[in-house]
């Protein structure tokens, strides 16, 4: 117990002191993972949206493998793409095994279907209250695409948010492409593992508590972004 | 289930409609027929519209007034029988020279200028100068910075009618977009109409409401149960109804 205060007490410490460390690991994890949030946003939200309003054969099946694509697990993502990047992979060529860009790809594809699912929905159902006044209009497809998600963008924040923290959190991916090596592609969740499994309780918690207090402000700011929206009624 | 006719807009990327030298009127509607579950909801309808009168679609509730509005609008399909603006049936390119005033206002959730400029944008006429003009006709310049879904009902209902207008319609279909307001937000409502049709716009107005179709009505096609009853000149209609329906609908009876 006595160890444990002590490592809680070291832990703040490092906090308080910003730790040089620490805030490489701190800022590789957020640019890794906010990097892979805008590319899957990129990818997911248009790809929700043209879920949400065209209407094809098998679209039933691309809904089920979309939201089974949200399931995915880390460490098998990881595997692929470590088999895609690696030397004899087909992306070798690229050489962007063990970087943060390959952790990014990593991320990227755990993500991008989360977006697309859950803006799916939500598109889904604003789309069914403009549809009318939209053909009506004689609204093209890519006008509207892009007017559902400018009008769904409050409701997307949450989206988005639930993309980061898969991306922040999730350790089995970005440990098989990145390699975990110090000051290169060490990002809080694959310090934490290391860490305690070196028995170095102080740093993985230090990273731990970063970790929810990352989940706690962006968490705040949405939130407070949505309130403010709902009382424009843009939301 | 409603069977709309295409997807969302033409598919196409062409936002500018070109303005056709053929004029939409008159519109030739022959046999018009809707099914939906096994049941008729619109009956074999058949009219002609001429260019320049203001014709108001009456009839009781369940009529089938609002899914003619559709049908003639291209929404809906119709089952059997044709539709023809100018002799042409209707299209996208048909329905960019018209524009619909649904009863519920759909306004997106923008500022209500950015509703203006979403369809001035989208007929390649963006400009604020032809916008503030388009809000001072309907009396919400001074809102324009306001988000749209949160003015009352009779203003989103003009912000409505501003974005039809805000697509110069040739023809101007209004389903009912008056139900549920107070008698001032009608005033201004029927005023921003007839000054529509003023400007040579033909007005087809759906409504239940007998005093607004005699103050608005050139002509009126009355619809019972899903088929045309009559179709006459406001003030025969008015005077001399033909038919039994529209004869009990007009003193107040309960047609059934």
């Amino acid at each position: 117990m006595q160890d444990f205060a002590e490592s809680i007490r070291v832990a703040f410490h490092l906090v308080v002191s910003a730790d040089a460390d620490l805030l490489e690991i701190i800022g590789l994890s957020l640019r890794v993972s906010l990097s892979a949030l805008v590319v899957a946003c990129l990818i997911g939200l248009p790809l929700g949206a043209l879920l949400a309003i065209r209407r094809f054969p098998g679209r039933g099946v691309a809904l089920v493998v979309v939201n089974s694509l949200m399931g995915l697990p880390p460490v098998v993502v990881g595997l692929i793409a470590y088999l895609s990047l690696s030397r004899a992979g087909p992306l070798g060529w690229l050489e962007l095994l063990y970087t943060p860009t390959a952790m990014i790809i990593a991320q990227t594809v755990l993500v991008a279907p989360i977006v697309a699912a859950l803006s799916r929905q939500l598109l889904e159902d604003l789309h069914k209250e403009y549809a009318e006044q939209f053909r009506s209009l004689c609204v093209p497809q890519r006008t509207a695409i892009a007017a559902l998600i400018w009008d769904g963008r409050y409701s997307l924040l949450t989206v988005a948010l639930a993309g980061f923290g898969r991306a922040i959190a999730e350790v089995g991916a970005v440990i098989i492409v990145g390699g975990n090596i110090d000051h290169l592609t060490r990002v809080m969740t694959t310090a934490i593992a290391l860490e305690t499994s070196k028995g170095d309780l102080p740093l993985a918690l230090a990273l731990g508590m970063v970790l929810l207090v990352i989940a706690l402000v962006v968490n705040a700011l949405v939130m407070a972004l949505r309130t403010t929206a709902e009382r424009y009624a843009y939301a | 289930m409603r069977k709309p006719i295409a997807a969302m807009g033409s598919g196409g990327e062409s936002v500018a409609p070109e303005r056709s030298p053929q004029p939409l009127l008159p519109l030739q509607a022959a046999g018009v027929t809707l099914d939906i579950a096994g049941q008729r909801l619109v009956d074999d309808v058949s009219f002609t519209l001429q260019p320049g009168s203001r014709t108001v679609v009456m009839g009781p509730n369940g009529a089938g007034k609002s899914l003619l509005l559709r049908l003639l609008h291209g929404l809906l399909e119709p089952s059997a029988g044709q539709i023809r603006w100018g002799g042409v049936p209707v299209n996208p390119d048909v329905r960019r020279r018209q524009a619909l005033v649904f009863q519920r206002p759909v306004l997106l959730r923008r500022s209500v200028a950015a509703n203006i400029d979403f369809v001035l944008r989208l007929r390649g006429t963006e400009g604020r100068q032809q916008r503030d003009e388009i809000l001072e006709r309907v009396g919400l310049l001074e809102r324009m910075r306001q988000p749209a879904r949160l003015l009352s009902g009779g203003e989103q209902q003009r912000l409505a009618l501003a974005r039809a207008l805000a697509t110069r319609p040739e023809v101007l279909l209004l389903d009912e977009p008056t139900a549920s307001l107070d008698p001032a937000s009608v005033q201004t409502i029927e005023t921003i109409v007839t000054a529509a049709h003023a400007e040579g716009i033909h007005i087809i107005f759906v409504t239940h409401d007998i005093g607004q179709a005699r103050r608005l009505g050139d002509e009126v096609v009355f619809l019972h149960g899903g088929r045309l009853c009559e179709q006459a000149p406001a003030r025969d209609f008015f005077n001399r109804p033909a038919s039994q329906a529209a004869q009990a609908y007009l003193d107040g009876r309960i047609v059934l």
